[in-house]
């Protein structure tokens, strides 16, 4: 009986700080319709400067606290200093663009903070006063744990005061309602804005903080904790703070006793607990039905012609020039000019169901890592074959993006994007933590292509075949009544309804179809390496994948190409720089890919192909 | 020398202008994208008056508020108020200088309740002019009395009326710009809103409507602008409003 009072009160305040960050996230989406993926950064830096002031600063009750609260405020001016820097300049932008700012961000920070904090783990300090156990019927739990569980509500009932009691609160509801009439009423959104983002980012540095003396610091708590903020927003109700404390509640809960039951069943337990949420409740639980599911604009109004003549020929200029390529080119361009292939099948994939299926996948990684390690462990638990295990990877796949697929295509817009970060997260953990299965962090090594295409140059033909045939494939459905469907499905909720089109089961389809490709991209993928990591199916993998077609632009075909081809060609220059010569031992390939996402968000924000597109439409239009 | 002239010549009439007319539009040219929807619109509004921009459906109206409001910046043309120029400002800085807008969909804030909508509008008070309280609003609006803790999503399509023209007030504004607020309402309701009109010119708030209902529009207002294909092609005073010029331009 005590260990299971002590199992919950342990999940009790493990919500806590999960409830911070969310509600901050809540917020400031509400308000200023930014998906912060620097949001999870904010905890991370508030969890290393409470850290660090704490150790600073003499011991005592009163400083740890004030060192609680000084990290708060410190990653609230931080939040301030980027909105007012760069999400200021942007909220004219598409939304996916400030997401991808935001995403930059993120990785600036990422690498500042391993350049700034250090590479370590750091153990949080014992809170004075507050660092021995109560005693309940025979089990322990530690007296912090007990002050988180009064802390919270204590959180929770001061921001319902603030945005029911004061007129900032009311403006900032009226905002998160509807922000043209709040200007239209004489209301100057910019200090509205950055006073939100100001309260977000102080609650995310306040979960980051307090979660010290029982989680310590670490650099992966940025996207950890932005998975499952996501996961708490999503079933709370978007918008709703008092849904994000009885969400925080409830992953709380889940996590602690799963622990006791399975430590592996966490995961799994909270992907069933989301999936009962969203069927039962698809707004979560205190969320209201969205009035208008707005899609981002820039998604719509994608009218999709068949490139014009002029197109074609360069196209298939380009293609010439890839079949030619090794008659000139080393095997190292060669391996480069693969890789390009695969990561343009991917993104095409993720472009389908994007442009024409106005879906926005956080998480596409999910299918392309995961049809790497399904052909992986094919090989290597059955032996079978490279052309089985590359036909099988897509289905593999497939099979998963329609299990998925269903529970995301309940929701739309920005929820279901944050589904499927969430889903991608799960499948990332599960594949990282069950190792005696996957191999766990160490990979799967030792897949190689079979004999007859060992050669590099056959390889080569062989990733070629694959990744243009599969982008031919999809380019070729969107022009077939399947692909008609889906835009109608993405134009209009009413209309194909009427005329007799079931919009959710079209949506799941083209859901499972970005699925197949990226999984087929994914299993001759891990062949061209020869080994497979958890890195594939994580949320940073998702998100190169997301902002080459953001890049690109999503406006045209030639966008996830053209997009897909430029990040390689970055990522490959930037390995090339000579770090080690400058005393560096890393490479901050974080900072500077993150560093030019911004420049580029500030300068084209239609898409690099998007504007040359426009640029230069008089050059490649027919006759318009 | 010719150009300091030109200015000069222009400049003259502008000040006359600023002493008559709180509003006006010289040569607005309005566009979605590539779709121009006003052409050179033009039109001066007296300070005392309760004008009218009379037209069907799409001609224009609509457009002509936002881009007075600053939803919507104009290509080229000016927008004066009070004398200010006002062109492509954005919105909060037109309405803090005491230019309040009603729109024609109304956005209430569902989720805040009718007491809550008023303070979202309320602003500092303005010189020379007794604020708007809610216990006055109350007064103008007799069917908001006692709704103040229901949600604005909860009350009637009339009363959204009545709390957007409430709400608008509450930022003590010089001048209102009503956009359609017939349209929708209950003959009973109609009638209160005319009063309520009424009412504020005598509080000395200069009101323009925008209205497909010449009926209403007949009730109220000094003077018409009728409006066709984005451009004012007709003014008067009301009275002086003749059947042929609504034939020609109204459905009626
Ligand atoms: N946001 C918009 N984008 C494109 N066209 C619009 C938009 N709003 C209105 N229009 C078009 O502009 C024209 C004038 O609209 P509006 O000003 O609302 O007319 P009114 O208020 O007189 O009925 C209409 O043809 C309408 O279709
Ligand atoms: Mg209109």
């Amino acid at each position: 009986m005590g260990a299971f009072i002590v199992q919950f009160l342990t999940g009790l305040s493990d919500a806590a700080s999960l409830f911070f960050v969310a509600a901050g996230l809540s917020l400031i989406f509400g308000v200023s319709r930014v998906v912060n993926m620097a949001h999870g950064s904010f905890y991370m830096v508030g969890a290393y400067v409470a850290y660090f002031v704490v150790s600073f600063l003499p011991k005592g009750i009163f400083t740890f606290w004030s060192g609680i609260i000084i990290a708060a405020l410190a990653v609230g001016v931080l939040g301030v200093i980027i909105e007012i820097l760069l999400m200021r300049r942007l909220y004219k932008a598409p939304e996916l663009f400030m997401l991808m700012a935001t995403f930059a961000v993120l990785l600036v920070i990422a690498d500042l903070s391993l350049w700034l904090f250090g590479a370590e783990d750091k153990i949080g300090p014992r809170a004075p006063g507050l660092d021995g156990s109560y005693n309940i019927m025979g089990a322990l739990i530690p007296q912090y744990d007990i002050a988180l569980i009064v802390v919270a509500p204590l959180i929770l009932i001061g921001l319902w005061l603030l945005l029911n009691k004061t007129r900032w609160g009311i403006l900032i509801r009226a905002a998160t309602e509807d922000r043209d009439m709040l200007a239209a009423l004489g209301v100057n959104q910019k200090w509205l804005f950055s006073s939100v983002f100001f309260l977000g980012s102080c609650l995310a540095g306040l979960g980051g903080a307090i979660q010290l003396p029982k989680g310590g610091a670490d650099l992966l708590m940025d996207l950890n904790v932005i998975a499952t903020a996501f996961v708490i927003v999503v079933v709370g109700g978007m918008g709703s703070i008092g849904g994000a404390f009885l969400a925080s509640v409830l992953i709380g809960e889940l996590s602690s006793f799963g622990v006791l039951v399975l430590p592996q069943s966490t995961l799994v337990m909270m992907f069933l607990v989301m999936a009962v949420v969203l069927i039962v409740r698809p707004y979560g639980l205190l969320g209201k039905p969205e009035a208008e599911e707005h899609l981002p604009p820039e998604l719509v109004e994608s009218p999709l012609r068949p490139a014009p003549l002029k197109f074609r020929l360069v196209g298939l200029g380009v293609l010439v020039v890839l079949i030619l390529l090794p008659f000139f080119a080393g095997s190292f361009q060669l391996v480069l000019f693969g890789e390009i292939a695969i990561f343009a099948l991917a993104c095409m994939s993720l472009f389908f169901m994007m442009g024409p299926g106005g879906m926005v996948s956080f998480g596409h990684a999910a299918f392309f890592g995961g049809g790497a390690y399904a052909a992986a462990l094919l090989v290597h638990y059955t032996n079978s074959p490279m052309e089985l295990a590359i036909a099988l990877a897509p289905l593999c796949m497939g099979l998963l993006a329609l299990i998925i697929g269903w529970f995301c295509v309940r929701l739309s817009g920005v929820y279901l994007a944050m589904l499927t970060l969430a889903f991608a997260q799960i499948c990332w953990s599960i594949v990282f933590q069950w190792s005696g299965f996957t191999g766990g962090d160490d990979g799967i090594l030792g897949i190689w292509p079979a004999k007859w295409a060992s050669n590099e140059v056959v390889f080569y033909y062989l990733t070629l075949l694959v990744s243009i045939g599969g982008i031919m494939i999809l380019r070729y459905l969107l022009f077939t009544p399947f692909g008609y469907t889906m835009r109608a499905c993405r134009d209009s909720h009413l209309r194909p309804d009427s005329i007799g089109i079931n919009v959710k089961r079209q949506q799941w389809f083209s859901f499972a179809v970005a699925g197949v490709f990226a999984g087929l991209a994914g299993g001759i993928y891990v062949f061209s390496k020869g080994s497979v990591f958890p890195t594939e199916m994580s949320i940073s993998r998702s998100f190169d994948i997301l902002l080459s077609v953001l890049l690109g632009g999503v406006h045209s075909m030639s966008g996830p190409l053209v997009g897909s081809t430029v990040f390689i060609w970055l990522e490959h220059q930037i390995s090339q720089i000579p770090f080690y010569k400058w005393g560096l031992q890393i490479q901050p390939w974080r900072l500077i890919l993150g560093g030019i996402y911004i420049l580029l968000v500030m300068a084209f924000p239609q898409g690099i192909a998007g504007y040359f597109g426009r640029r230069f439409e008089g050059t490649f239009s027919v006759n318009k | 020398m010719q150009q300091v002239h030109n200015g000069i010549a222009i400049l003259i009439p502008m000040e006359n202008r600023q002493d008559r007319h709180i509003l006006s539009l010289k040569d607005v040219n309005t566009f979605y994208g590539k779709a121009q929807i006003l052409f050179d619109m033009s039109l001066a509004m007296s300070r005392g008056e309760v004008a009218v921009l009379l037209g069907r459906n799409g001609v224009g109206k609509s457009t002509t508020f936002k881009s007075i409001i600053g939803l919507v910046v104009p290509k080229s043309g000016s927008i004066y108020f009070k004398g200010e120029e006002i062109t492509g400002l954005p919105p909060y800085k037109v309405c803090s200088m005491g230019l309040g807008y009603v729109p024609e969909d109304r956005r209430i804030f569902t989720g805040l309740t009718v007491m809550e909508n008023l303070e979202v509008g309320r602003r500092l008070p303005r010189e020379g002019f007794e604020p708007w309280t809610s216990e006055r609003l109350f007064e103008l609006f007799p069917n908001l009395r006692g709704l103040g803790k229901h949600l604005g999503g909860q009350i009637s399509g009339g009363e959204q009326q009545m709390l957007t023209i409430a709400r608008t007030l509450m930022g003590n504004p010089e001048m209102i710009i009503l956009d359609e607020p017939s349209e929708g309402l209950a003959p009973v309701i109609v009638d209160q809103l005319a009063n309520t009109i009424r009412n504020l010119k005598e509080n000395k708030v200069a009101v323009l409507l925008a209205e497909q209902n010449l009926n209403f529009a007949r009730r109220i207002c000094d003077r018409v602008f009728i409006i066709d294909h984005g451009r004012v092609c007709h003014e008067s005073t009301m009275a002086g409003l003749t059947g042929d010029v609504c034939e020609m331009y109204l459905a009626v």
